[in-house]
């Protein structure tokens, strides 16, 4: 298998989403609150993975603007779950050493005295392993 | 009635208001809240991948704490009731998952799914019963035009949180008027804050709290409630300033006469 292919296969098994069943809705695309600041699509995802085009999808901008806010995984009419699926290439890339979109010597200065704890162990549990 | 009570990280730290006061409310309303034991953080976001396992024991060892004393395990943090509920179901639901997750676990006996999660909200929905709450009312907020921020981590997936109808969702409204005061509703009630995104690129929730703030100020709130630590955080450090924004167990405590006692 080439590594293209392994990689369309990881990310299917990380996030346990079969691309093949989405119908090209848009609904998700519709309901994202970061449609506007993504490169690649919600709707576009599946596309990527069936074409295991991976490469385009771990470096797009999209990976560190979902928020995880599950509105297209409610929203789905056919259960596809865009949210998990971008949540996978994300993994794929930050289970590689020193792949990290955040690291703690950024924390200090991203500090302020009403910041919850909640958003420091939300975000180094969706940028890093 | 006794349940067990994961207060979560935040609540220990920049959001003890919110657990003050939801501890002075349950007290007045005749249930009791028993912190389980050495509890420990429950990550702050549901770990998405089908193959994470380590992530969610915190969740399944205070899942199982809370089996093993026989109680049903209340959260009030959105975003622990988000993670320990989803978990849960993993628990209950998913072979692999619930194996391995076992086999770190070591129990006496296997952990299964077997405890009930009920956010604070539910306990007073399902358990106390706002027509109750309404009775133990002495200080009803009459007049108060106050708006839900629901956000996403309550009310999504709907078909694990089974906490209300995730696109038109009623009960917070309903706790508004059980406490004497008029919920406005609008619609970005539930729509997302921003979430983790305001840490490195506080613009997009500006963007996003902009939008929700406008909204309830539009439908005529003069306040947003909510329940979530780092919702709160981003409205009001993101938002524009039109409306305050509280937790919800402030003004429940207010309503109960409990408020004072908390300030102390």
């Amino acid at each position: 298998m080439n590594t293209a292919k392994k990689q369309a296969e990881l990310i299917k098994e990380i996030s346990g989403v079969n691309p093949l069943k989405c119908m090209k809705c848009g609904k998700c695309s519709a309901s994202c609150p970061s449609y506007n600041e993504m490169d690649i699509k919600p709707h576009q995802f599946v596309s990527y993975v069936v074409n295991e085009d991976i490469e385009s999808l771990v470096n797009s901008k999209s990976l560190w603007k979902c928020l995880s806010c599950f509105a297209c995984v409610e929203r789905c009419p056919r259960d596809v779950k865009p949210g998990k699926l971008i949540d996978a290439a994300r993994q794929v890339v930050v289970r590689q050493k020193g792949q990290d979109y955040l690291s703690p010597n950024e924390i200090p200065e991203l500090l302020d005295p009403d910041l919850p704890q909640q958003l420091l162990v939300s975000a180094f549990r969706r940028y890093r392993r | 009635m006794k349940y067990s009570y994961y207060p979560g990280c935040t609540l220990r730290t920049k959001a003890k208001d919110l657990d003050a006061y939801a501890r002075a409310s349950a007290v007045a309303l005749g249930f009791e809240l028993e912190e389980i034991e050495n509890w420990q953080c429950c990550g702050g976001v549901y770990p998405l991948g089908s193959d994470e396992i380590a992530s969610k024991l915190s969740s399944v060892r205070a899942l199982n704490e809370a089996k093993e004393k026989g109680q049903d395990l209340v959260t009030l943090c959105s975003a622990c009731h988000h993670v320990i509920k989803r978990v849960n179901d993993d628990m209950k639901n998913v072979d692999d998952i619930r194996t391995r997750a076992n086999n770190y676990m070591q129990l006496e006996e296997p952990y299964a799914g077997e405890t009930e999660v009920l956010h604070f909200l539910e306990v007073l929905r399902d358990r106390v019963g706002f027509d109750k709450i309404k009775e133990k009312v002495v200080n009803p907020l009459t007049g108060k035009k106050i708006g839900a921020y629901y956000g996403c981590l309550l009310l999504r997936p709907g078909k694990i949180l089974e906490f209300d109808n995730p696109e038109n969702p009623t009960i917070i409204e309903d706790f508004i008027r059980a406490i004497g005061a008029t919920p406005v509703v609008y619609p970005y009630r539930n729509e997302c804050c921003g979430g983790y995104i305001s840490l490195k690129e506080k613009d997009m929730s500006k963007n996003m709290c902009e939008r929700i703030m406008d909204s309830a100020d539009g439908m005529g709130a003069e306040m947003l409630i909510t329940a979530c630590p780092l919702c709160l955080y981003n409205l009001k450090k993101n938002g524009n300033d039109k409306l305050p924004v509280v937790y919800f167990t402030e003004l429940l405590a207010e309503a109960l006469g409990v408020k004072e006692e908390v300030a102390k």
